[in-house]
């Protein structure tokens, strides 16, 4: 037995480490299309203290150490790319409090979202959070550690904008809070008003720390939930369809699709609207309103909202399981997606893009845009699916990826969690400057280099 | 391509203008009805072009069977007047495209249609249906293209009806049992309408399902309610057939007091009026057929459309209405269906 498991033995006993083949094959790939590369070890920690001796002994002796959720990015971002240590965090998947006047919880470092989700549902039914359409399985601590989306994000911003508080394991072992809970009991700031540290290691995809600890903001639950779904034919009215709704100020969340598949969605793009209310008249209210909104684009009969009969059940689940049905029309169930962050005035151009993309690789398409923040921006999924078994395929799928991620920089949009070749391209259009203040956060906390490397890694 | 049989000479004549003098949606004296009336004939322009809410009740109207309804779909259609959104109207005809995934049964003399519409898969069975409920096709090579008259796309109907009605007789049946109105008013109005020749025997469900409740009379229970029935736009096609409901009620029991939107003043389920004419409009007439429906006293509203159903359902409900069709509501009266919970 080498040193180095002897030792992770010695922190988390025998069931929290594995080195054994069969495993070691799981942690080093995701569901994307990159390539896998195998970890050294995996390891499981259930405290934070087992992740600061892991982490201080991966210090010592220079060995990369990744921190994971539950891997389904799609991106690579939890492939060990320099092998060493996998953290697998979904033991620390305690909810440590909840502060319903405050509505804000703090949850362990791999709590779910289906757990959290439950748990608000049994005891604080008139509270929510902002719940993303990916599997339940998928950890909170990941998904703001990449600025992930969820259903609440049109009004409220990124769920990395609704962290109220971190614990993080430095690189170097050192616990650090941040924001309120480095002064007290209370997890409601995550800044404001002290110097906003959280920027160290939101969005930088586990290469500054891993967090233990997260404080999420809650929202109020309302009673009922709608949706209706506005569709046009004509690209270029999107935005301002979507100006006229988010001017509302009154629609949970806003997403834009459209896909060639099946023949009832071709050629036209969708507009789903989410609205909540604690009243049937409520939502009423802002059913007309919403009507109202867009009238004008009846009137011209450019855009119209469909029967939702047989779709309605669908669309409000959360999360909805819809969102990857796709992958399978190419069967082998696969599929990945670039996600810029963009203006939403540039959705003509996208749309564009992702149908010329399709053609040019002879891959199947289907793109969805989550309105983010009342409209400052919104992600634009370029989604392709592909056959696992199809190498060839998977390999089309990558190239048009990476070419889209080449169009959103040109753009001028920001790719959303993006793989290590995303990064670099993104590193290579940065300003100098940005990049260089970059590198120095990096070299300052992670100066040996051990965290999720080949990942943000300034050469 | 098949042209729509329309007599000139019969409007011209017509003593009544009751087309578009009983309109519910467009208000006219009887000479503006006339006139009107017309000016769509003659292909000039009109303002029913522009406000005719596509509730087909003037093929019910028009007593002389000159098919005002469709005479306004084409006008339409060749002036380039889109009823509902383009981007609605053109969901429509793709998801009703025949992409070579139909589903048929064993079939023998007989087909079941259970048109597109996967609720009639499920309605279309049990002891009622037993000696046929095999011999079911769906899909859209089997699907009447009636919908698209909602949309003024007469085209896609000439287009496609000479497809599906050959498709039926490629299967050799003399009998094809129509599950929805929309299909027996099209192998029967439509058809006839443009000269389209139907080389088998469209049976209206109702007309099948009176027959077995006859042949099941042993086995009925009466059900002692009161119900309020939503008549289909697709009914107005087949305004003959429309007696066969109170019948087949009357056989089980249910009892369906007057009402004001009833028979030819019937309201229409909005689904449709709601892409074509808006939520106002869709939401005025919702509220007031339901209003109408519980100032009854019913406890049951009874659906003969699964899409009239899928869209009042909910809403019928939340005002203490139990929506069920009719056909279940016979399988409960033959104790195959539990009595639904109010």
């Amino acid at each position: 037995m080498s040193g180095i498991l002897k030792s992770l033995i010695e922190i988390l006993g025998d069931r929290g480490v594995s080195n054994s083949p069969e495993e070691l094959w799981f942690y080093s790939r995701d569901p994307g299309v990159l390539a896998p590369h195998l970890p050294d070890y995996v390891v499981a920690p259930e405290t934070t203290e087992q992740v600061q001796k892991v982490v201080q002994l991966a210090n010592r002796e220079r060995i990369p150490i990744v921190p994971m959720g539950n891997g389904m990015a799609l991106t690579g971002l939890v492939i060990p790319l320099k092998g060493g240590i996998v953290m697998d965090m979904k033991r620390m998947n305690k909810i440590l409090e909840v502060n319903e006047k405050a509505r804000y919880v703090v949850v362990e470092g791999g709590t779910s979202q289906g757990v959290l989700k439950a748990y608000l549902q049994d005891h604080y039914p008139r509270l929510r959070h902002s719940l993303p359409d990916a599997p339940p399985v998928t950890t909170i601590a990941a998904n703001v550690a990449l600025h992930g989306q969820g259903r609440l994000t049109q009004q409220y911003g990124f769920n990395s904008d609704m962290v109220t508080g971190l614990e993080v394991v430095l690189p170097t072992g050192d616990i650090c809070k941040i924001g309120s809970p480095s002064l007290g009991p209370y997890w409601f700031s995550k800044g404001p008003t002290l110097p906003d540290l959280s920027g160290l290691f939101l969005g930088w995809l586990g290469t500054t720390g891993i967090f233990t600890k997260v404080g999420l903001k809650l929202y109020p639950n309302k009673k009922f939930r709608d949706v209706e779904l506005f569709v046009t034919d004509r690209v270029e009215l999107v935005s301002e369809i979507l100006y006229k709704l988010t001017h509302l100020e009154m629609l949970e969340d806003i997403n834009v699709w459209f896909q060639p598949k099946p023949f009832m969605f071709k050629d036209n793009f969708h507009i789903t609207i989410y609205f909540t209310g604690d009243t049937e008249e409520e939502i009423e209210f802002k059913r007309k309103m919403i009507w109202d909104a867009v009238q004008e684009f009846i009137d011209t009969k450019d855009g119209g909202f469909m029967g939702l009969q047989f779709m309605k059940e669908r669309l409000l689940e959360m999360p909805q399981r819809g969102v990857a049905d796709f992958a399978d029309v190419p069967k082998g169930g696969g599929f990945e997606y670039s996600g810029p962050i963009t203006l939403v005035e540039h959705f003509p151009q996208y749309a564009a893009k992702v149908i010329e993309l399709a053609a040019k690789y002879n891959v199947l398409y289907a793109s969805s845009a989550r309105i983010i923040s009342g409209g400052h921006s919104m992600m634009f999924s370029i989604s392709f699916a592909f056959n696992r078994k199809d190498p060839a395929m998977m390999n089309r799928v990558k190239n048009a990826l990476d070419e889209a991620t080449g169009f959103a920089l040109e753009m001028g949009g920001i790719p959303w969690k993006p793989n290590f070749m995303e990064q670099k391209m993104t590193m290579q259009k940065m300003d100098p400057n940005t990049l260089k203040l970059l590198q120095m956060v990096k070299r300052n906390l992670d100066p040996r280099g051990i965290m999720n490397p080949g990942n943000w890694e300034v050469s | 391509m098949h042209a729509l049989k329309f007599d000139e000479n019969v409007c011209a004549a017509c003593p009544s203008a009751d087309c578009l003098l009983k309109c519910q949606y467009m208000v006219f004296n009887k000479n503006e009805a006339h006139e009107e009336m017309m000016k769509v004939v003659k292909g000039q322009n009109s303002r029913v072009l522009q406000e005719c809410v596509t509730c087909y009740a003037c093929e019910e109207y028009c007593k002389r069977g000159n098919h005002p309804f469709y005479l306004i779909s084409e006008r339409r259609e060749e002036k380039g007047i889109y009823t509902a959104p383009r981007p609605i109207t053109n969901q429509w005809i793709n998801m009703t495209q025949m992409q070579g995934k139909s589903m048929v049964g064993k079939i023998k003399d007989k087909a079941l249609s259970s048109c597109l519409i996967p609720a009639l898969g499920g309605l279309g069975s049990g002891e009622i249906f037993k000696d046929v409920a095999s011999a079911m096709v769906f899909g859209a090579e089997f699907m009447c293209p009636a919908v698209h008259t909602h949309f003024a796309k007469m085209s896609v109907i000439k287009e496609r009806l000479p497809i599906v009605i050959e498709n039926f007789n490629q299967l050799g049946v003399k009998e094809v049992i129509c599950l929805h109105d929309e299909c027996y008013g099209t192998y029967t109005s439509i058809a006839s309408a443009y000269g389209m020749n139907v080389p088998f025997q469209p049976i209206y469900y109702m007309d099948f399902l009176l027959d077995r409740l006859k042949e099941l009379r042993n086995k009925i229970k009466p059900l002692n309610i009161k119900a309020a029935y939503q008549r289909p736009c697709s009914n107005r096609l087949i305004p003959d057939k429309h007696p066969l409901v109170k019948k087949i009620l009357d056989f089980i029991g249910v009892e369906l007091p007057d009402r004001k939107y009833q028979d030819e003043n019937c309201l229409c389920c909005a689904d449709i009026l709601r892409s074509v004419s808006g939520y106002r409009l869709a939401n005025d007439i919702q509220q007031r057929n339901i209003e109408d429906m519980l100032k009854t006293g019913a406890k049951y509203c009874v659906f003969n459309c699964p899409a009239c159903q899928s869209t009042l359902s909910e809403k019928v409900a939340k005002k203490g209405l139990t929506p069920i069709h009719i056909i279940d509501l016979c399988k409960m009266a033959i104790g195959e269906k539990e009595r639904e919970v109010q």
